[in-house]
């Protein structure tokens, strides 16, 4: 109970610090020779008040303390205590209290790495990013406390969703916030730039370190989710186009384009105004995420509460910022009209422009395909469902260009470029054709719209990998993710081709006989855990190379709250995964069994970790040059 | 003075977005296809769950009568608490009460009447839950009013006293 | 022409797998793209509530009747409406669903090609 008093208290003074700062920096902005030091200090005070507040919820948690509603909501004494912590931020007011973290810290960073840059410049971005972090307090405080007292206390909280039970889960929001939440820094800094008018190629290096960090983590976010929707929901799919999933898909889109941007600006003086409003619209697209998850307008298996309130709140924060922003923007920012800068038709920039202009209608695809059916509800009240179809329809076709446009945008020169290489370049084109022809023939389904795909993903493959053995012009970050990004393709397009499915409905003792598989279903385990029962099915099944594999997926009877859910055994190689679920058939003695081989699964999550580490080496590499 | 109109346009592109999207927070409701309602009867034939018999919906709804088709199962816990309800209305000369048995067994289903009561005059059994979806039901408990071979009412979910009473009403 | 159709004929006499995996190929797809009603955001295929089983059987019922793929989700959103389809359908409800992003993609390349013809003015 103790924890609570001071965890709430602690975040009225985080909300008091904030005022204090934008009291202070607005004087420190008028003579700003040097940077008031109580700035520092109060910025560093504020974090600091923000993490006593993250850690006594945690400690209420682990203590079990039910006269916290938050607790009580969503925790339960027999949860083990690794999941008790993680409940923390597993529920929306917790996760607020990580929002705040995240801001808080980056600005703290922001201000001790930043002792190069003009003064105007750091309190400029203080001001903005204090904006968002006094937004973010009085939301916790007026509606989603975290420290509500009730009373009586309660003996048992409700317990946790167990399906939120996994680590993979656990690490997933955090990361995630990391990168989302740190794209605040870039809006603020982008806002604080454009109203002093430093928007250049010094600040654009400046503010690339911010930008990779942020897409880094942002990239390793999604991931994560990926992989836990991978072993926890469905049948082994990893996106769904799900509501939620779209929303973290859109800031990353806008953060690659940004990143591309900021790469342009750091060589020649252009795209200014992409990089403002790049800048801009990735954080807006994060708090925009926030509100469609939060708010209850989105139907989705992962939302959080639905509260209208709290909805209405978050929107008129977010339009307000948007509104500033807008402001800002066309008021501070001038383009030079008279700096002819060229721009010739093939040249790096041209086709990292031509790219950006994809990205950005994939982005305006999701955008417009997770938003569309509230627009239609609310003019024509009319429901209709935006799923999978509709975006790899729009996206597809369109990752053909694409992909070849990455291909040969870096070996492009700046500025203006003869295409060197001519012969290499076509011929790589000619073996990849060949190459997936030959892959998708057998396989029949759609042979030209694949056998397209495949060639370009190949050929971005070749093309990368074939660059990391030339010296010249060697930029081993931007190869390493380009690379990722091509392996990523080709996994998902293999996955998709090759993977192979076996349903059906076995008793205990039968087995199954495909012309290549057999399935037994030899007998059933029983075990009682801490807080489930669970069911092991006993399978063993023979694969067409002759292997045999023995597999035990799960049922769990969980007893708060009361439901069921199914464990997948899966097992990975690094070439394909094996994935068996069973269910329960209502009234039936027999459980329906549900048997796939997935190729390439583990690639799909490498490639993915191979692009992030490309940032990360571009990250490291950057610091190493301005030392 | 281009500028200025640009940000003039974007920001009532804005605040329209804003006010669809605040609106939208107005009414946040599970969705119901009410739209389907005044639509004729599905046609199908099932088996009574007692006898072996085969009925045609043709046949066993008769004009100018109302009915109330029930969709239940021994193992859905609201219809327990709505059954008490439906032995209610078979009170009433007006309307029959058919029941339509969900992914159930005989045994377990002619338990559930044992210990509650038989408010059905007939009983379809829907063993793989497809007669249901004819009839565009999600699940149990749902029940559905028809007057002339056609839908007037839908209801999803238990029925509560409410409801009945405005049935009552309907079927005067 | 004629060498095409022999290709064909060939092929499927060599492939004749791919005939039966097409109609698994087909259930899963039309189950994909239906959504389960009582679920929050799961496609039937996806699902393994009451409902989506009942839904899988009926789509295996009317595929076995010589119902087409379109025909099928006719049948469904006669029954449920709109919202049980994944893939929307192009009515004057969904133009704008459609039609504005390849607007916005033409928009952007407008954009980027007056840059070009400005600068070699």
């Amino acid at each position: 109970m103790i924890y609570s008093i001071i965890g709430y208290y602690s975040l009225i003074s985080g909300l008091c610090l904030g005022l204090i700062l934008i009291y202070f920096s607005v004087k420190n902005f008028k003579n700003s020779k040097l940077l008031d030091s109580k700035i520092l200090s109060f910025t560093f005070l504020q974090f600091f008040f923000v993490v006593i507040s993250f850690l006594c919820l945690i400690l209420s948690f682990v203590l079990s303390d039910f006269s916290n509603e938050t607790v009580f909501n969503n925790s339960h004494t027999t949860k083990p205590l690794f999941y008790k912590i993680a409940g923390t931020w597993g529920n929306h007011e917790g996760s607020l209290l990580l929002w705040l973290f995240v801001l808080t810290l980056f600005i703290l960073i922001f201000l001790v790495r930043s002792k190069n840059q003009p003064i105007k410049y750091k309190i400029l971005t203080l001001v903005f990013q204090q904006i968002i972090i006094i937004g973010f307090f009085a939301f916790i405080i007026l509606t989603s406390n975290p420290f509500n007292y009730i009373y009586p206390t309660p003996i048992e909280g409700l317990g946790l969703n167990p399906i939120l039970q996994d680590p993979a889960l656990v690490i997933h929001p955090p990361i995630l916030y990391l990168g989302y939440v740190g794209s605040s820094i870039i809006f603020s800094s982008a806002l604080a730039a454009t109203t002093l008018k430093m928007i250049n190629k010094s600040w654009a290096a400046h503010i690339k370190k911010w930008v990779l960090i942020s897409w880094v983590f942002l990239t390793i976010g999604i991931l994560l989710g990926s992989i836990w929707a991978y072993y926890e929901l469905g049948w082994g799919g990893f996106w769904f186009w799900d509501p939620v999933e779209n929303v973290s898909l859109m800031p990353w889109l806008a953060l690659t384009t940004l990143l591309h941007c900021i790469l342009v600006l750091e060589k020649r003086l252009i795209l200014t105004s992409w990089v403002i409003i790049l800048s801009i619209t990735t954080f807006t697209l994060s708090m925009c995420g926030t509100f469609l998850v939060r708010s209850g307008i989105l139907n989705s298996v992962h939302t959080f509460a639905n509260d209208p309130e709290r909805g209405l709140f978050i929107l008129v924060f977010l339009f307000s910022l948007i509104f500033l922003s807008l402001i800002i923007f066309f008021f501070f920012h001038k383009t030079n009209k008279n700096n002819s800068e060229s721009l010739f038709w093939l040249s790096k920039e041209t086709s990292i422009i031509i790219n950006n202009w994809f990205m950005m209608y994939f982005l305006s695809v999701v955008l417009i395909g997770t938003v569309y059916p509230i627009f239609l509800d609310v003019i024509s009240s009319q429901k209709i469902s935006v799923g999978p179809p509709f975006y790899h329809k729009l996206i597809i076709p369109f990752l053909i260009p694409f992909l070849l446009m990455m291909a040969i945008g870096p070996s492009l020169k700046w500025i203006k470029s003869n295409l060197e290489n001519k012969v290499y370049l076509f011929s790589l084109l000619i073996i990849s054709i060949l190459l997936s022809f030959l892959i998708v023939e057998n396989f029949d389904k759609n042979i030209l719209i694949n056998t397209i795909l495949i060639s370009s993903a190949l050929y971005l493959f070749f093309i990368t990998l074939r660059d990391f053995f030339i010296k010249k012009n060697k930029n081993i970050s931007q190869n390493i993710a380009h690379f990722g990004f091509s392996l990523l393709i080709l996994s998902i397009l293999f996955n998709n081709l090759f993977s192979t499915e076996i349903i059906t409905n076995l008793k205990v003792g039968e087995t199954f006989v495909s012309n290549d598989t057999k399935i037994v279903f030899e007998n059933i385990n029983q075990k009682q855990e801490k807080n489930y029962k669970a069911i092991l099915g006993n399978f063993s099944v023979e694969n067409p190379d002759g292997t045999t594999d023995k597999m035990l997926p799960e049922l769990r009877i969980y007893n708060q709250p009361n439901i069921v859910t199914s464990e997948a055994d899966i097992k990975t190689t690094l070439l394909s995964d094996k994935f068996i679920v069973i269910n329960l058939v209502q009234n039936q003695e027999y459980f329906n069994v549900r048997y796939q081989v997935k190729p390439f699964m583990l690639w799909i999550w490498l490639s993915v970790l191979l692009v992030s580490f490309g940032g990360l080496v571009s990250f490291f590499k950057r610091n190493k040059h301005e030392k | 003075m281009k500028n200025k109109f640009n940000l003039f346009l974007i920001i009532v592109i804005f605040i329209f977005i804003f006010v669809i999207f605040y609106k939208s927070l107005q009414d946040t409701n599970i969705y119901t296809p009410s739209v389907k309602i005044n639509n004729e009867i599905p046609s199908f034939s099932a088996k009574l769950l007692y006898s072996d018999e085969t009925v045609n919906s043709q046949e066993i709804f008769e004009s100018n009568k109302y009915y109330l088709l029930n969709i239940w199962s021994s193992w859905c816990v609201p219809c327990r608490e709505e059954h008490a309800l439906l032995m209610d209305l078979t009170k009433e000369k007006n309307i029959i009460v058919f029941g339509l048995n969900y992914k159930d067994t005989k045994i377990n289903a002619q338990e559930f009447l044992n210990e509650l009561g038989n408010p059905y005059e007939k009983i379809m059994f829907d063993k793989d839950g497809v007669k249901s979806i004819e009839w565009g039901a999600f699940g149990v408990p749902e029940s559905f009013l028809i007057y002339n071979n056609k839908v007037v009412e839908k209801y999803i979910g238990p029925l509560n006293k409410e409801l009945i009473k405005k049935i009552k009403l309907l079927i005067k | 022409m004629k060498l095409l159709r022999l290709f064909f004929v060939i092929f499927f006499i060599i492939f004749p797998n791919q005939i039966k995996a097409e109609e698994g190929d087909l259930k899963n797809k039309i189950t994909k793209n239906l959504r389960c009603l009582i679920c929050q955001g799961q496609s039937v295929y996806d699902s393994d509530s009451e409902f989506a089983n009942s839904l899988k059987i009926v789509v295996n019922k009317k595929l076995d009747e010589g119902f087409s793929e379109k025909e099928i989700y006719k049948y469904f959103e006669d029954k449920y409406g709109e919202w049980i389809l994944y893939d929307p359908l192009f009515n004057k409800n969904t133009y704008f669903l459609w039609l504005l992003p390849l607007l916005i993609f033409l928009i952007g390349g407008a954009i980027i090609f007056k840059k070009f013809i400005k600068k070699h003015q």
